[in-house]
């Protein structure tokens, strides 16, 4: 068993162990079915916020181009207002100066809210960890980051096979039925 | 009479109104904060405020080897990266007095040209995307996949290259390289009509940009306003023409100048910029000379002491790259003259006495990178 995403195969995914325990908290019949059908409404149409600081976001531009087209997954169309994104795609390197606002816009989201850092930049400064005195080095100083897509800049199919991760994540979530948190550290494995 | 005043503020005709644009605004192109004063709707005054993607490249390249100099000027002006690569290689060939192989100067002509079709391709997008043109968004990008493919072919990426290094490349070009530009030059002669039909006549677009914001020759040279921008002001600046550096001597191409100066001219500059590319491509591509890659360059560079320039066109006007050498492998000081900084600042100059809804065409035109601006 597994969570199923009908444009990816279950084995296609490099890490099936992890997230797959999130599910399996057990919980209420009635309750965890309705889990479901709220995950995969959510999972289904992630909207973006159009926040793209530098060349990363030309990148993720090409993936809402024709070629890539990531409406196919659900990703239909940029939001440039925070209140209306579902997920915001750090796109770029974040300087002191501009985290205050980069914070401020995470909060104005509305949940549930999800944060993937785009490229080497956002994950941990990237080309600029070294000697810069102005790069914050690693969005997650800042925000909570669900999913990390590494490359400088990452191709559009990195960025397409990251909102797929965030998807999984999505749709292993538990909202109503059970908070029992999964024990990752265990040696139990997944069937 | 408090009534009145309160009344009169509401309308804005007591006190400025002030409005934030940015610095996450989708038509400021990046992370760009524009403090605009209004009128009702007419702008007052615009203030640009810059530095929310200042990484401090300029003092990082002053701890760098020469090489890795170079990766970080990609990171400046992404959308003409191989121009900016260009720039450093060849500053510090001129400085090391190295002589490059034909090969090198040919392929690394006919990159920026391709770069330069990109890089209009992807401003031709965002600025109907900025009028509301959703569809061109589209078009643009469906046509620049194909440039990509040539890149990722040769060398392995899409957006940024780094292929360029002090004595040539870093790899030959792929054996299909020749057959793949001449197969994109023949898709984009048919392509690049649908541009005009779609937005450059059309009614809407005309009547938002036709007279709008127009720059005269004197402030384009005052305020060093370079590139398409400033050539659309009648401001023989191209930097190909009047300083070639690398094959441009032999080649015959022609300088698009307009004297309008307003946004459409800007725009037509830029169209025409994209046919004059295909002609400077259809020259080179069929005898790129067979030779070396790379010229023989020793594993640590040293600079003599001294003080070395070195300017090129890129997809904005003229970068310029300054380096200062103390004789060590780093160099003291390295500045880099950005296009895009001098092209921002002319805004403040445009925009004032034309609507809101103006500026975001007037940027657009202006076609600016952010991290070029604050590097």
């Amino acid at each position: 068993m597994g969570i199923k995403i009908k444009s990816m195969q279950y084995e296609d995914f490099k890490d099936n162990e992890t997230l797959e325990l999130l599910n399996k908290s057990g919980g209420n019949v009635l309750l965890s079915t309705i889990d479901d059908i709220v995950n995969w409404g959510r999972s289904n149409s992630i909207w973006p916020l159009t926040f793209a600081t530098s060349c990363c976001g030309i990148e993720m531009m090409a993936a809402g181009a024709p070629r890539h087209d990531f409406a196919r997954f659900g990703v239909e169309v940029y939001r440039a207002s925070p209140r209306q994104a579902d997920v915001i795609v750090v796109a770029g390197t974040i300087v002191h100066k501009m985290s205050p606002v980069l914070k401020r816009l995470y909060d104005q989201m509305a949940d549930p809210k999800y944060v993937i850092a785009m490229g080497a930049c956002a994950i941990s400064g990237g080309p600029f960890y070294y000697n810069s005195y102005s790069v914050v080095r690693g969005v997650d100083q800042i925000i909570p980051v669900d999913v990390f897509i590494p490359g400088c800049p990452p191709r559009p199919e990195a960025l397409l096979y990251g909102l797929l991760q965030l998807q999984r994540k999505i749709k292993g979530e538990r909202n109503l039925s059970g908070a029992k948190k999964p024990d990752l550290h265990s040696e139990e494995k997944t069937t | 009479m408090q009534e009145e005043i309160i009344k009169n503020i509401i309308l804005g005709e007591e006190e400025d109104y002030l409005i934030n644009v940015g610095p996450q605004h989708p038509s400021t192109h990046g992370v760009l904060r524009f403090e605009v004063s209004l009128q009702g709707e007419t702008i007052k005054k615009v203030v640009p405020h810059c530095g929310y993607i200042h990484r401090g490249i300029e003092k990082m390249c002053e701890r760098d080897t020469y090489p890795q100099i170079i990766h970080l000027t990609d990171r400046m002006d992404y959308l003409s990266a191989h121009m900016n690569n260009e720039a450093v290689c060849l500053c510090v060939e001129k400085a090391m007095e190295v002589e490059v192989p034909e090969r090198v100067t040919h392929v690394r002509t006919m990159l920026d040209e391709l770069t330069r079709i990109a890089s209009h391709q992807l401003w031709w997008c965002a600025m109907g995307m900025d009028m509301g043109a959703l569809t061109t968004f589209f078009y643009g990008l469906r046509d620049r996949e194909h440039i990509l493919d040539i890149f990722e072919e040769s060398f392995g990426t899409r957006l940024i290259q780094s292929v360029n290094t002090p004595g040539g490349l870093m790899q030959d070009i792929h054996p299909g390289f020749q057959k793949r530009v001449k197969e994109f030059i023949s898709y984009f002669r048919k392509k690049l009509p649908e541009y005009d039909q779609l937005l450059t006549d059309n009614v809407i677009f005309r009547e938002r940009s036709e007279g709008i914001a127009p720059l005269s020759r004197e402030d384009a040279i005052q305020y060093g306003v370079t590139g398409p921008s400033g050539r659309a002001s009648g401001f023989s600046c191209d930097v190909r023409k009047s300083e070639p550096y690398g094959i441009y001597k032999k080649l015959n191409f022609k300088e698009i100048l307009r004297t309008e100066g307003d946004t459409l001219a800007r725009y037509k500059v830029r169209i025409g910029e994209m046919y004059e590319s295909m002609n400077i491509l259809e020259q080179l591509v069929d005898n790129i000379p067979e030779g070396d890659y790379t010229a023989k360059m020793k594993a640590v560079l040293r600079l003599p002491v001294g003080e070395f320039f070195q300017r090129v066109e890129t997809s904005r006007g003229e970068l310029g790259v300054y380096i200062v050498s103390d004789g060590n492998k780093t160099p003291y000081r390295v500045k880099f003259r950005a296009p895009n900084f001098s092209n921002l600042f002319v805004i403040s100059k445009l925009a004032p006495g034309y609507k809101i809804a103006d500026l975001i065409a007037i940027s657009g035109s202006l076609d600016l990178v952010i991290p070029d601006i604050d590097r």
